[in-house]
């Protein structure tokens, strides 16, 4: 994969000026006709910027040395080489027929699929586990703390809030069409794909499917195959557990995807990175589909220096490292503090992490593994570029066979290098000083809005000014992270860091149509509403809509009455 | 993008500078006090009593829409609430598009803008070019009363669309047609804007058995009221058909004809087709030789005035285009079930629609309409007046579109809700941090089982 990008690199750097990628145009001109939207995704994917792809490839050096996006390359080879589209429009009929045929709808199953995937995860720990373990060498407590504990009490809370959510919502009906009653009706939107990530491959499957099937969806799941055993072992265990006829998972990359965003679906839900996100959304767009899309963006922590230093750093570091590593779409991107301040961050971060992982951390069992070469590469670049290089105050160890990179932390970075522009997603934890901390919301504001915006301070004026003046997908105050696992909040990004939320009723919500139910009887019947129009039919209306009582009155009892 | 914008026109330049001005409005702050929020909406509900005249005007030029018509469709916008949880806090998304559509060319622009402009954002109204009139009014009169640096209405065509939908904005409302819709949400994914699409549908009506005549006439009055004095069937929630038994068939024609007689003693009680395109379109629905035969009432159609009388057809050809498209005019197809139920089935194998109605006493096919049906709404017993109300949501599902507003609904549309969770410096669990070890993981487990006497023991020490 690596040979064909450099090949590519090569290509491009004769010609740059023309928006779409000449290799794409070659492609895309030469090769079998393409459908336009299709054009359109590979023109996106080429001049998208490359924030918080996953596959990265190294920052450039020079601008005419840009290589191509590996996603448009792969998109590429993919639309060249014939492939059955039937699998993917196989598994969407059967899914249809399935739904069609009301199996989803009833309370009984959609509680039957959740109580069975609580089984999965208390029977099937250890498999699970240990698939995490082999993509990312995640510690078993990781696992448990952030993947298995958290799908059992998402499906558990889903399942004691089932009957409530399913139950039509009785509303007030207004004054103007009295007497009726009205409710909102929460019903399925029908079939659903979900597409999940590698950095946390198991809750990132499972959370969304909770919501997609207490909603009473059928689903999709296509997990991420950069984590190929979580991938492997989802595919093998869901359908011991669930109803198959309703919930599939289809295994694979790019090609697979592409198969199934050509489908017509109810609702895709995706998990990644801004790039693929768009591809996803313009690929929707054909069918007019409705997409959530969690992706990431640099999360910032803003510390004040009137802190509990060392829970601040103990809860930053566990925040950073202890979630996968630092290559989670919540963790923190970058600190920033107050020039005076930092010294005593700097030095309290290093006690804890010593104490966390050693003096050797990439001896550190505790620690996850970068996912892959590719990542490994894109990480150590970061720190490599020469602006860099220099500010760093701890760590900065790599372990390339092993992929292992220690957990580092930068002072004072240049704000222009990619560290400080793209989203880091590994363990690179640049500190960012300023001379007064309100500095913050400028320096945050500057870039695009975040996932998530932590601060750390017993100031409530400057928590109140936070909350005001930043915004992000979700705000936590004095802790990182745990905003994530309560249920009662929304989850999810706004402006580059996505679209739509779920968790816990919000799940339940992303994946359900609410549907507004009027009901009224034949009477109160206003004469005004019809034609033939007359001047007192108007004013007669005007009382109506207006909310006036006497004019109510009027209306219901006829009057003005009509000469028949 | 800097230098695209240069080589091309200057349309380009001006939209880039609008859009960079609102920006700049926004990020100002100044949109996201309670009381510019306040004085906006004040400020459109005072447009909509000082301008009632001039809008009664535009949309008389535009439509033919009679006043009374115009007043209970159009000039009514709701002032919205302010929903506000404590860890929920709604903020807004910052610079939107409101793309509306030309059969309500007031409703559809003000409405939705109420809604954005109660979240605190800076806006932009793209009225349809298809009602030039209401067009213009809007652009001469919304900044005298709204704040003319945040609100800004654009007027143009397609391509003036088009180039707005280059920029990046941070949420587009559109309603119209889905082939646009499409464009639209391609567009708004270069720039992961969200997008709320409110789109057109063959809304049917499904008309029961009713005991007594009284009922039948409210249900025919009704009926009427929302196919023929709703802009002539021009809205996207008109009724496009009607499902009923064979044998109740000529008896709710027969009502049907005699109530119209009554009803459109004058020809200007009913709007006028929008223009020449769109009565091409209607007529050529009639001139397909197996739909012709079908008109049992009307079909007589005026190319000079573009006008069309309300028209019944019984039973139509399924696959004709009057039955596969969305009428959107004063055409009225019957079709007939054997029994009312086998509609339920009919209504399934068709696209979603925007909204169902329903005439009926029997309980039983209403819960059954409402939970083997899927649409943006039910209405049973009326119909159109689901929109009026500013408690339930308005918005499609499927083919109908996504994204729903009316009320705080409107408010939720145009907002982010964005999660707010607050720690304090207490409460520490050792537990939480590496290095990991068995111990930890067996605490955490109680934590999670809320076992917290076990808890307690492992703490002190006393339990593994």
């Amino acid at each position: 994969m690596r040979i064909v990008s450099r090949s590519r690199k090569r290509e491009v750097s004769n010609q740059t000026n023309s928006p779409i990628h000449p290799a794409i145009r070659r492609a895309a001109c030469g090769g079998r006709r393409l459908p336009p939207y299709i054009k359109g995704l590979l023109r996106l994917a080429a001049r998208c910027p490359r924030r918080s792809y996953p596959h990265r490839t190294p920052p450039p050096t020079h601008p005419s040395a840009r290589p191509l996006p590996s996603v448009a390359s792969c998109l590429l080879r993919e639309l060249h080489r014939p492939r059955p589209l039937a699998m993917a429009e196989e598994v969407v009929r059967e899914l249809r027929a399935s739904f069609a045929a009301e199996r989803t709808r009833p309370a009984e199953w959609r509680a039957a699929q959740l109580r069975a995937l609580v089984k999965m995860v208390d029977e099937k720990e250890a498999d699970i586990s240990a698939a995490l373990h082999e993509d990312l060498a995640k510690p078993h407590m990781e696992s448990y703390l952030h993947e298995i504990s958290l799908v059992k009490a998402s499906c558990q809370f889903a399942i004691k809030g089932l009957n409530s959510w399913m139950k039509p919502e009785k509303i007030p009906a207004a004054i103007t069409t009295f007497p009726s009653s009205a409710q909102i009706v929460a019903e399925p939107l029908g079939v659903v794909l979900i597409i999940s990530a590698w950095n946390y491959p198991f809750i990132l499957s499972i959370d969304p499917v909770i919501g997609a099937i207490a909603a009473g969806n059928a689903v999709v799941l296509k997990p991420s195959e950069i984590a190929p055993a979580t991938s492997k072992m989802l595919a093998k265990l869901l359908p011991e557990y669930v109803d198959s006829s309703c919930i599939k998972v289809v295994e694979g990359g790019v090609p697979e995807t592409t198969d199934l965003l050509e489908q017509r679906w109810d609702k895709i839900f995706y998990t990644g990175n801004g790039t693929v996100g768009r591809i996803v959304m313009a690929a929707a767009a054909k069918h007019l589909t409705p997409v959530a899309l969690e992706l990431g963006g640099k999360c910032p922590v803003v510390v004040d220096s009137n802190v509990d230093l060392h829970v601040t750093a103990k809860r930053i570091a566990v925040g950073k490292w202890g979630c996968n590593n630092g290559q989670a779409c919540i963790a923190p991107d970058y600190i920033i503090t107050t020039k005076s301040f930092a010294p005593q961050l700097v030095d309290s971060l290093k006690r804890v992490l010593t104490r966390f992982y050693g003096e050797d951390p990439l001896q550190s069992a505790d620690l996850s593994r970068i996912v892959n070469s590719k990542h490994f590469q894109r990480l150590t670049d970061l720190i490599e570029e020469k602006k860099v290089a220099d500010k760093i105050v701890y760590g900065g160890q790599t372990d390339e066979k092993r992929l292992k990179i220690a957990p580092t932390v930068l002072l004072d970075v240049p704000r222009d290098t990619a560290l400080m522009t793209a989203e880091i997603f590994g363990p690179l934890l640049p500190i960012v000083t300023v001379e007064k901390i309100e500095e913050c919301f400028d320096l945050i504001n500057s870039k695009t809005k975040p996932l998530a915006a932590y601060l750390f301070t017993k100031n409530k004026k400057l928590q109140e000014d936070f909350v005001a003046n930043i915004s992000t997908g979700g705000m936590l105050i004095n802790d990182i992270a745990l905003h994530l696992a309560n249920p009662y909040i929304p989850f999810g990004g706004v402006g580059e860091s996505g679209m739509g939320s779920y968790h816990g009723k919000f799940g339940f919500d992303c994946f359900s149509h609410k549907k507004g139910v009027l009901i009224r009887g034949f009477g109160g019947e206003a004469t005004a509403r019809y034609p033939p129009y007359t001047v007192e039919k108007q004013k007669i209306l005007r009382g109506l809509i207006n909310g006036s009582f006497i004019a109510l009155i009027l209306a219901l009892l006829g009057f003005p009455r009509e000469k028949r | 993008m800097g230098s695209v914008a240069m080589e091309e026109m200057p349309m380009d330049l001006e939209f880039g500078k609008l859009v960079g001005e609102l920006r700049e409005v926004y990020e100002s702050g100044r949109t996201r006090g309670l009381e510019w929020r306040l004085s906006q909406l004040r400020g459109l509900v005072r447009l909509l009593e000082e301008e009632e005249e001039g809008i009664f005007d535009a949309l008389y030029h535009d439509l033919g829409k009679h006043r009374a018509e115009s007043f209970r469709d159009e000039v009514h916008t709701p002032l919205v609430a302010f929903p506000a949880t404590a860890m929920v806090v709604p903020e807004p998304l910052g610079v939107v598009l409101i793309f509306s559509c030309w059969n309500l060319p007031i409703g559809l622009a003000l409405e939705p803008l109420s809604g954005a402009l109660a979240a605190g954002n800076a806006a932009v109204v793209k009225p349809s070019e298809l009602a030039p009139y209401t067009s213009a009014f809007l652009v001469a009169n919304v900044p005298r009363y709204l704040d003319p640096e945040a609100v800004k209405v654009v007027d143009g065509g397609a391509e003036v669309g088009e180039k707005l939908m280059e920029y990046r904005w941070d949420k587009v409302l559109f309603t119209g047609s889905s082939r646009v819709g499409q464009l639209i949400m391609t567009k708004a994914a270069k720039h992961l804007t969200p997008v709320a699409l409110e789109l057109g549908s063959k809304c049917p009506c499904i008309v029961d058995w009713l005991d007594s005549n009284r009922d039948s006439q409210v249900a025919v009055n009704r009926i009427i009221g929302a196919k023929w004095s709703t802009c002539s069937g021009q809205a996207c929630i008109a009724i496009d058909y009607l499902l009923v038994e064979e044998e109740f068939a000529p008896i709710l024609i027969e009502l049907l004809k005699s109530t119209l007689k009554r009803f459109f003693t004058k020809p200007e009680y009913m709007a006028r087709i929008l223009n020449e395109k769109h009565f091409q379109r209607l007529a050529g629905f009639l001139a397909d030789r197996r739909v012709a035969s079908s008109v049992v009432h009307g079909g007589h159609v005026n190319a000079k005035t573009l006008t069309i009388e309300p028209t019944l057809l019984l039973n139509p050809p399924l696959d004709s285009d009057i039955m596969t498209e969305e009428i959107f005019g004063p055409l009225l197809p019957i079709i007939t079930v054997k029994k009312i139920e086998d509609s339920i089935k009919f209504l399934k194998s068709k696209p979603k629609p925007l909204a169902i109605y329903a005439f009926t006493r029997n309980e039983k096919l209403k819960r059954r309409i409402i939970e083997e049906t899927s649409s943006g709404s039910v209405t049973f017993n009326d119909a159109i007046v689901q929109y009026g109300l500013d408690t339930i949501p308005f918005g499609g599902v499927g083919h109908s579109g996504f994204g729903q507003y009316h009320g705080k609904y409107s408010f939720e549309m145009f907002s982010h809700k964005k999660a707010v969770l607050k720690r304090s410096f207490l409460l520490e669990f050792m537990f939480r941090y590496p290095p990991w070890d068995d111990s930890k993981i067996g605490m955490l487990r109680h934590v999670y089982r809320f076992d917290y006497v076990s808890l307690f023991f492992a703490l002190i020490g006393l339990r593994r």
